[in-house]
């Protein structure tokens, strides 16, 4: 079974067109190429598989997020990046758990990785303020916000869907809504 | 006038949103964008617009991330990895990992409890309660005190009359001539720590004496008589024995172990010491305290070894250095530590005579050693 998994580990470059591309096959290849190594990381520190996925879906999508900036380098091999990243998130979590015993088994070499994982935190926590504010939202607010703004639905669509006879109620209410989540989001 | 406003907001944002999607026409574009160009607040709000539909659009991208990665992860079958991943490390290389601080921990209280108790207990010095050295200690304590009322009263009646004080030392053992010029061996445990070195001959004369060579692996020490009042001792009767000697040989040693010196008669009992040491003999002779450094005579007279040591579990076994031993410390004395020749005699004229003639001949190359200290 490792072989297979080995055999189909994707170029690095190949991993970084296909992101560019939202490839789904190679998004795939690459999670199932370096799982096993993260989990190897988690298991023998302290951590379970449920940590180990947590931590790894986090890498791959900061790993993700600045392929798609447009900013990733390939300076270094693409395991290494992922490898530094899961062992940095991994760090900060065994310390907020107070499970850090001082030191941590490394399977890698890794690089400093510091500042990117401090600045996806920052917007990891915009992106939770988000959830938040969709959350206490409620109907039909939080369907509309998502329907225009997230799934990019026209407004047609959304008076059909709700059975607004008049556009401009519609609007207005998009409106109200929009006010309202703005003022959950930035009350947090 | 403030329902007026929220209506223009809301009309405003409306235009943003349109605007954002491309769902205006060319025309209401042009428009828009010199309304843009001449209004600064519509350009603010354009961006703060953008900016948080933005993170909302974001937030969407991420759950879909999410999404597929979850479902990309359902397939894997974690718990076949797992034990694929876990499978090497034993249950003790697994508690190992888990908990080696506090195994460590654990180690060095119990090693730190080791050796104090060996230390306290006196295991952790080199000596063997079953063996014994056969120095003698003379009322160590009992007679510090004697001994500094003495001392002062020897050097004031030293002074007046200019006679040897006959302190009996702290610590005696015995030792014998190597050459006629006053090189004489002696066990290294007997002058161990010594602050000064006097030996004394069959008539009770004593002559001070410098160690000039130690050699603690085989227990011996060459000293040198450096005494203005001793006089040559002539021709050294006895050779020294470079061959092993065989077991059950009638052997002899001369000592002190009391003010007089003492016949110890007996025999070779085996060709290893204590524990096994290959380089001593074992001999069956009654030995004292007193009797270390003594020469260990075959029947022909020669030195076959030197007394060190006995057994004090087995009464009557007794311990030599081997002969050759002692020939291997001679050697390696540097020849900057003599000062006078050192000839090793090689001549024996012992070898015809009667036991009781040997030893009459015997009796003026065999000191007691005395040892004194703090």
């Amino acid at each position: 079974m490792n072989k297979q998994i080995d055999l189909q580990i994707p170029a690095d470059s190949e991993v970084i067109i296909g992101i560019l591309n939202n490839s789904d096959s190679v998004l795939k290849r690459l999670y199932l190429a370096y799982f096993p190594m993260v989990l190897q990381l988690i298991l023998n520190n302290n951590g379970n598989e449920d940590d180990a996925k947590d931590v790894y879906q986090e890498a791959i999508i900061v790993l993700y997020n600045k392929v798609k900036r447009g900013d990733f380098e390939l300076s270094s091999k693409l395991k290494t990046y992922i490898y530094s990243i899961c062992r940095r998130l991994w760090l900060k979590r065994l310390k907020q758990l107070n499970r850090y015993g001082g030191d941590i088994k490394d399977f890698q070499e890794y690089l400093p990785v510091e500042d990117e994982i401090e600045k996806h935190q920052d917007r990891d926590m915009q992106l939770n303020k988000m959830e938040n504010a969709l959350k206490l939202l409620g109907e039909p607010c939080k369907t509309i916000m998502e329907d225009f703004y997230m799934h990019s639905k026209s407004m047609q669509e959304i008076c059909e869907r709700f059975g607004y006879t008049n556009a401009d109620n519609a609007k207005t209410q998009k409106y109200k809504c929009l006010q309202r989540l703005k003022k959950l989001f930035f009350q947090q | 006038m403030e329902r007026g406003e929220a209506m223009r907001e809301e009309q405003l944002l409306e235009m943003i949103d349109r605007y954002l999607n491309g769902d205006m026409s060319a025309e209401e574009c042009a428009k828009f964008e010199a309304l843009r160009n001449k209004d600064a607040s519509i350009n603010e709000k354009l961006a703060e617009h953008k900016n948080f539909t933005g993170l909302l659009k974001q937030y969407s991208e991420r759950l879909d991330l999410e999404n597929r990665l979850n479902a990309i992860h359902n397939e894997i079958d974690v718990h076949t990895l797992k034990e694929d991943l876990m499978a090497h490390p034993s249950l003790i290389v697994q508690l190992w990992r888990n908990h080696h601080s506090k195994i460590s921990v654990a180690a060095s209280i119990a090693i730190f409890a080791i050796l104090c108790t060996l230390y306290f207990t006196g295991d952790l010095t080199n000596k063997d309660p079953r063996f014994m050295e056969l120095k003698r200690e003379v009322g160590k304590l009992k007679q510090s005190t004697e001994n500094l009322n003495r001392s002062q009263n020897n050097l004031l009646h030293d002074i007046k009359s200019d006679k040897r004080f006959a302190n009996p030392g702290n610590f005696r053992g015995t030792g014998f001539a190597l050459s006629s010029n006053g090189y004489i061996i002696t066990n290294y445990h007997v002058v161990n720590g010594a602050d000064s070195v006097y030996v004394q001959n069959a008539d009770g004369e004593s002559f001070h004496t410098k160690v000039i060579y130690t050699e603690p692996q085989y227990d011996v020490a060459i000293l040198e008589i450096n005494d203005s009042t001793f006089k040559n001792l002539g021709t050294i009767p006895y050779s020294f024995k470079k061959a092993k000697s065989d077991l059950g040989e009638d052997v002899y040693t001369l000592g002190y172990p009391g003010d007089d010196i003492k016949f110890g008669p007996g025999a070779l009992t085996a060709s290893s010491g204590f524990r096994g040491d290959t380089t001593e003999y074992e001999v069956y002779i009654p030995v004292n305290p007193g009797n270390s450094g003594g020469p260990l005579l075959d029947e022909r007279g020669n030195i076959i070894g030197v007394i060190n040591g006995k057994q004090t579990q087995t009464s009557g076994a007794a311990f030599a250095v081997k002969s050759n031993y002692l020939l291997k410390a001679i050697q390696n004395i540097p020849a900057d530590s003599l000062s006078k020749s050192f000839n090793l005699n090689t001549k024996n004229t012992l070898a015809g005579l009667t036991r009781p003639q040997q030893i009459k001949k015997m009796r003026n190359y065999v000191f007691m050693v005395k040892v004194y200290n703090q």
